[in-house]
């Protein structure tokens, strides 16, 4: 089986499950890297240091920004040359778009998502049935699920496998290969947000729901009107959060009702309409647990619920739990970990 | 401006959802349009609006899903397009990006087609983007913010990293993000206009076009493993005590 990981970077900074599909494909056989972009060496570097045996560079100033149509092109192209009989990709906003061109320009299709991937038979074959587990129903629900075209597209969930060890100074072959540069977009600019640590990587996520807002000792600015009276207490509440989650080096979320509420914007959202996550540990901050934000953190490890009503639904999902107010509980927590964790 | 808004229905997101012998159990709760197509909807409303133009929603699916078309008809869209054929019961998303893009040429000279971020059903969010190459147009995805400019369109795209404005010739297809705006109410006038409304079925003997084969075939329906839900409630005299127990509690798991 030949197989290709596709190594997804934003401005050469690469996401960390496109390690995880490299110690995944490595896992099968002899692993060829593909990085996309300009002036994209380091990442090249990083690719064999993390376990690809060799890479193949397309590094072109027209690549420099993400364009779907130009990358798929250029991955297109480059798989007809090749003919791979497998193309992991970590799972992001970039390469569902390229994955999915990519798979109309070679009469395939994307199996998107995946949480386990099997190889039934002999990985070395070409002919190995490859059997990938996925969620649907937003978690509600997991299918296995096959692929009747080579070659087969699979983008992997973070965090759902092993980051390999890198091995710092490991070299091997980059090859350049050819950048189709066709683009019918302009990237006109960006503004980088300071996210801090992405939801999807994240192995802590402190997330706040409705119940931040519920702070009655804070007295708002008087000029508020109820509206924004309700969000000035929300960020109050939110700062809590988000000083725990640094705390732990941890990122940010919240639930749709949070959201809805106009106190933090969609991207940090978790379930049904927002991310499914799968972190170590989950601290959930007055969010009572609506079925869809229940399926979202399905794939959490351990689960801490903070809320003040002990018939919430999110205490039936949890590890731990307290029955009391955050804005007590979620400071001195904040403050108990950096004695304890020497920070 | 044409305008096309791609919807789809789906289970309710409330359903309570189970593999029950292989097959998907979605108990009784209701079919609804895909809470993320509500966006797209709405995004499409606000060009129309913007350029004086029309919106046709169109939906692959079942006679059932006349509903979802209807509830965007209620919202304001001005036509609605139902493709049913039996032989689409097992298509993927290539397959529905095949069908869809048949039926948008059909249509012509549309302008502009949205489509919301995924569904709450498969989720691989991908037809959008193989529409788009499929039509040979470009994709502007994940857009919290549309702007036209005579035969130009500018988006702002959410990703992870932030925000990313790009720019296209129309015709294109966008895919939207919540950032858009919260979906409209569909009017009292909306709903009774919906009421009555003739909703067209296109067969793919209209389109011109054989059915799609699946590429993704599904061998396996699992419910997600159980969870071990005994929850072990922290008690203390003060929330410093509660604290500092929870914190001994998540160090000796070995999780942080």
């Amino acid at each position: 089986m030949k197989i290709f990981v596709y190594v997804d970077h934003f401005k050469g900074e690469a996401q960390a499950t496109s390690w995880e599909a490299l110690g995944l494909a490595k896992s099968f056989g002899a692993t060829t890297a593909l990085v996309f972009g300009s002036s994209v060496d380091d990442v090249a570097k990083a690719a064999l240091e993390y376990g690809a045996d060799e890479v193949l560079v397309a590094d072109d100033s027209a690549l420099l920004d993400f364009r779907a149509e130009t990358y798929a092109s250029t991955l297109s192209a480059l798989v007809s040359s090749s003919t791979p009989d497998l193309i992991l990709f970590p799972t992001t906003t970039r390469t569902r778009e390229l994955a999915a061109m990519s798979a109309v320009d070679l009469n395939t299709n994307v199996i998107t998502d995946a949480t386990a991937v099997e190889v039934n038979g002999d990985a070395s074959s070409p002919l190995s049935a490859i059997v990938v587990t996925r969620p649907i129903y937003e978690g509600k629900l997991f299918e296995k699920v096959t692929a009747s075209a080579k070659p087969q597209l699979i983008t992997l969930r973070g965090r759902a496998f092993p980051k390999p060890e890198k091995v710092a100074g490991k070299t091997g072959t980059i090859t350049k290969v050819e950048a189709k540069t066709d683009a019918l977009t302009t990237v006109e600019g960006y503004s980088v947000a300071d996210v801090g640590v992405s939801l999807n990587d994240a192995g802590i996520i402190v997330s706040g729901g409705r119940g931040v807002s519920n702070n009655p000792s804070l007295q708002p600015p008087a000029d508020l009107d109820d509206k924004q009276a309700e969000i000035w207490r929300a960020h109050q509440g939110f700062k809590l959060v988000g000083e725990l989650a640094s705390t732990l080096g941890g990122a940010v979320g919240a639930s749709r009702a949070a959201v809805d509420g106009g106190y933090i914007p969609y991207s940090n959202q978790v379930g049904q309409t927002g991310k499914v996550v799968a972190p170590d540990v989950y601290i959930a901050c007055g969010i009572s647990g609506a079925i869809q934000h229940l399926a979202g953190i399905r794939s959490a490890k351990l689960v801490v619920a903070i809320n003040k009503d002990p018939d919430a639904p999110i205490f039936k999902v949890a590890r731990y739990g307290v029955v009391g107010d955050l804005f007590q509980i979620v400071p001195a927590l904040t403050e108990a970990f950096k004695k304890k964790l020497g920070k | 401006m044409k305008i096309i808004a791609c919807i789809k229905q789906v289970p309710d997101s409330e359903a309570k959802i189970k593999a029950e012998n292989g097959q998907i159990n979605t108990g009784d709760s209701p079919l609804v349009i895909n809470p993320f197509d509500e966006y797209a909807v709405e995004g499409a409303l606000q060009q129309k609006e913007a350029t004086n133009g029309t919106v046709t929603a169109l939906c692959i699916g079942s006679e059932s899903a006349k509903e979802a078309l209807k509830h965007a008809l209620a919202m304001g869209a001005d036509n609605a397009i139902l493709v049913s054929d039996p032989s689409l019961n097992n298509m993927d998303t290539v397959g529905a990006a095949r069908v869809l893009a048949a039926a948008i040429q059909k249509i012509g000279d549309v302008d502009m087609v949205v489509f919301g971020r995924q569904t709450l059903d498969n989720g691989s969010g991908l037809t959008s983007a193989q529409t788009a190459r499929a039509l040979g147009w470009s994709l502007l995805g994940l857009a919290g913010q549309i702007k036209v400019q005579e035969r130009s369109v500018t988006v702002e795209r959410v990703i992870e990293e932030g925000r990313q404005t790009v720019k296209a010739n129309l015709p294109a297809v966008i895919s939207v993000v919540q950032s858009i705006g919260e979906p409209r109410y569909p009017s009292f006038m909306g709903i009774r206009k919906a009421s009555k409304a003739e909703i067209p079925v296109w067969s793919l003997s209209d389109l011109g076009i054989a059915a799609p084969e699946a590429i993704i075939k599904r061998s396996e329906l699992m419910n997600p493993p159980a969870r071990d839900t005994s929850v072990e409630i922290i008690y203390g005299e003060s929330p410093a005590e509660i604290a500092d127990k929870l914190a001994d509690k998540l160090i000796a798991e070995k999780v942080l």
